[in-house]
């Protein structure tokens, strides 16, 4: 690899001089009392009332982020707050109140047939998908990155489109259809490979990229020493990729597991079905929504999510590392 | 499937990838070199295989089937469901003729123009633009906040949004006073359309703070000393350095929020047909109703919409890297 792995060392684009000078207005707000009073500069205002007009704009464009931030902080969390206090409520309602705090609404979930049944599919279903998509994955892009089979350029690119194109949504009637044919109608497998197959091509791109950025010389030295390809694989390669074998894992888990379109199409036994589709049946069914129920169940099943949000980012850190450039 | 939801960050990371190292368009001298465990092409194609067979039968195969069911009249049951006839171009016809489908195709472009194009671009850019300089509580908890509503699962969030938005107990109402609206069946479009922003907003808000990120901070430091405004800011520094981005953005939010079910978790597509988006649509004429072959016509003009998306995306990533290759 001759190129270094980071994305950050390429090189500064070289500095141009098309700035917006020609437009600064007025000179004085960015040069403030500092300025040497030329005479070009001679005005009414002295430096201090600039000074302090300057300070007026910024205190007015302190108000209006703060203002503007706050708005956008109600606006994000308002929806959040119900999840965070009705668990806990007595008499759990539709609006955000301080809890009568109690546990008991958690015995409610704890009693019903499909809640904590759901969660174990959605398990089911998440870990099966992330298990084939990790091994599958791992063993196509590894091949794909050192060996130049025929026709490789032009399968990732139709991998990439297909991937974009073919979605749950626009792909359903004939998801649904396969399935039938296939026997796999209300099959947690049918679920999970279908699932699999939609996930694949995305999962070996990302794969790709790591694979392309490990040096092979680890490889090599171990050929010299007698080991067979897969043991090489095995022992050298996955460790060295364990980071981006870790990130397909959770990015393919967090994927099934707020899924809901494919289980929802294809799981007709509610036993089997997953969290997803179980939570909005609790919501949708005739009669009095059971709030308890559907508060505790939303935080229990929200909460695997949350705890993978916390490990990515203070693991790797949950933005674009300077990712899509120019 | 991979919808708008948490962690589909697999895009990002592709542009990331494609940028500047020796993987397609190197040369194969480079290449031969490559196979450092002594593969060999048999085995290699056995490692590609199992994906290749996954991805073919539940991703390739299908999309060739809308095109051919597209073309029947297939149903769900009666006497179509056990042979189904052929009948060429009249569901495509039929679709453009039909009215709801143009009322959904409206609806559509509503939604995605509305959430995607305006409302989580611009909200995302805003926030990574604000936050830029920050460091420390005050960015983490609007991160944290914006972030929170693109994981938790759609069937969790429909529902926060249902209790939100409720005519009677909701907590919006109490809050600005406008007891025994409901804003689900008032005004369905609007509300699948705000919580689509709320809960999409946080992809563009990370792509463009990396975005802002790399513009280096000493152009936007002259350009604020030689007096430039915001906004002259944003239209003389920023913008021409984050175009790619933001197509970037644009395409991938559109493609994604074009394809995204959860409305209907929300409203069902209704009251009426009023937020019968493109998905809703197909999922309810074909498996509600069981016009399989409608639906898989209307479905294969769905693809057609992505593949056009997906080819403009495609070749601009292609186009960066011949840049920085």
């Amino acid at each position: 690899m001759t190129r270094p792995t980071e994305p950050h060392a390429t090189p500064a684009p070289p500095h141009d001089e098309r700035g917006p000078r020609e437009q600064s207005g007025e000179p004085a707000t960015a040069a403030g009392p500092s300025r040497s009073d030329g005479p070009q500069h001679a005005r009414r205002d002295s430096p201090e009332r600039e000074a302090a007009k300057q300070q007026a704009r910024k205190a007015v464009a302190g108000i209006g982020f703060y203002t503007f931030i706050s708005l956008l902080l109600a606006f994000f969390a308002l929806p959040l707050l119900w999840l965070a206090t009705a668990p806990f409520d007595s008499s759990p309602g539709l609006s955000v109140s301080v809890p009568d705090f109690t546990l008991q609404n958690f015995q409610v979930m704890w009693d019903n047939p499909y809640a904590l049944r759901s969660i174990g599919n959605s398990i089911i279903l998440a870990g099966g998908t992330g298990l084939l998509v990790v091994v599958f994955a791992a063993l196509a892009s590894y091949a794909l990155s050192r060996v130049r089979l025929p026709g490789r350029d032009m399968l990732l690119y139709v991998l990439l489109l297909l991937s974009s194109i073919v979605t749950g949504t626009a792909a359903m009637v004939p998801l649904f259809n396969l399935a039938t044919e296939l026997k796999l109608i209300d099959s947690q497998l049918g679920v999970i490979l279908i699932l699999t197959g939609g996930l694949l091509p995305s999962a070996i791109f990302i794969l790709k990229d790591f694979m392309d950025g490990t040096p092979q010389s680890y490889e090599e030295s171990a050929r010299v020493f007698g080991a067979s390809p897969l043991q090489i694989v095995r022992h050298i390669v996955v460790p060295i990729v364990r980071p981006g074998l870790a990130t397909i894992a959770v990015w393919s888990v967090a994927q099934v597991w707020g899924n809901f379109l494919i289980p929802f199409l294809l799981l007709r036994s509610p036993e089997k079905s997953p969290a997803a589709v179980v939570m909005y049946t609790f919501y949708t069914e005739g009669g009095q929504a059971n709030l308890a129920l559907i508060s505790t169940f939303s935080l229990l099943y929200s909460v695997p999510v949350i705890l993978m949000f916390l490990f990515v980012s203070s693991r790797y850190g949950f933005r674009f590392h300077g990712g899509i450039k120019r | 499937m991979p919808e708008t939801s948490p962690t589909d960050t697999s895009t990002g990371t592709l542009g990331n990838g494609s940028k500047g190292r020796p993987s397609a368009g190197a040369p194969a001298a480079r290449e031969s070199g490559g196979d450092a465990a002594g593969l060999g092409r048999r085995r290699a194609a056995g490692f590609v295989a199992p994906s290749l067979l996954l991805i073919t039968a539940f991703l390739l195969f299908p999309a060739l089937w809308t095109i051919y069911l597209g073309l029947t009249d297939y149903r769900l049951t009666g006497f179509a469901a056990a042979d189904p006839q052929m009948v060429g171009l009249d569901n495509f016809t039929n679709a453009i003729g039909d009215d709801r489908f143009s009322n959904s195709l409206v609806l559509t472009l509503q939604f995605v123009l509305g959430s995607a194009v305006l409302g989580q671009a611009v909200i995302g850019f805003t926030i990574a633009w604000l936050m830029r300089n920050r460091t420390g509580a005050l960015r983490r908890t609007v991160e944290a906040l914006v972030l929170l509503a693109w994981i938790l699962p759609s069937s969790v969030i429909t529902f926060l949004w249902i209790a939100l938005l409720d005519r009677d107990g909701g907590t919006f109402n109490a809050l600005i006073n406008t007891p025994g609206t409901a804003w689900l069946l008032e005004y369905p479009m609007a509300s699948i359309i705000v919580f689509n922003i709320w809960k999409g907003a946080a992809f563009s808000m990370m792509l463009y703070a990396a975005a802002i990120g790399n513009v280096p901070p000493s152009h936007l430091e002259t350009a604020r000393l030689a007096g430039a405004s915001t906004w002259q800011q944003l239209r003389d520094v920023v913008f021409p350095r984050i175009k790619g981005h933001i197509l970037t953005n644009l395409l991938l939010i559109s493609l994604w929020t074009f394809n995204d079910f959860t409305p209907f978790l929300l409203t069902a597509g209704g009251p009426e047909d009023r937020t019968e988006i493109m998905p809703v649509f197909i999922y309810k004429i074909a498996l509600q109703s069981g016009e399989l072959g409608f639906g898989a016509a209307i479905s294969v003009l769905m693809l057609l919409i992505n593949l056009v998306i997906a080819l403009v995306y495609v070749r601009l990533l292609r186009q960066r890297k011949d840049k920085t290759a």
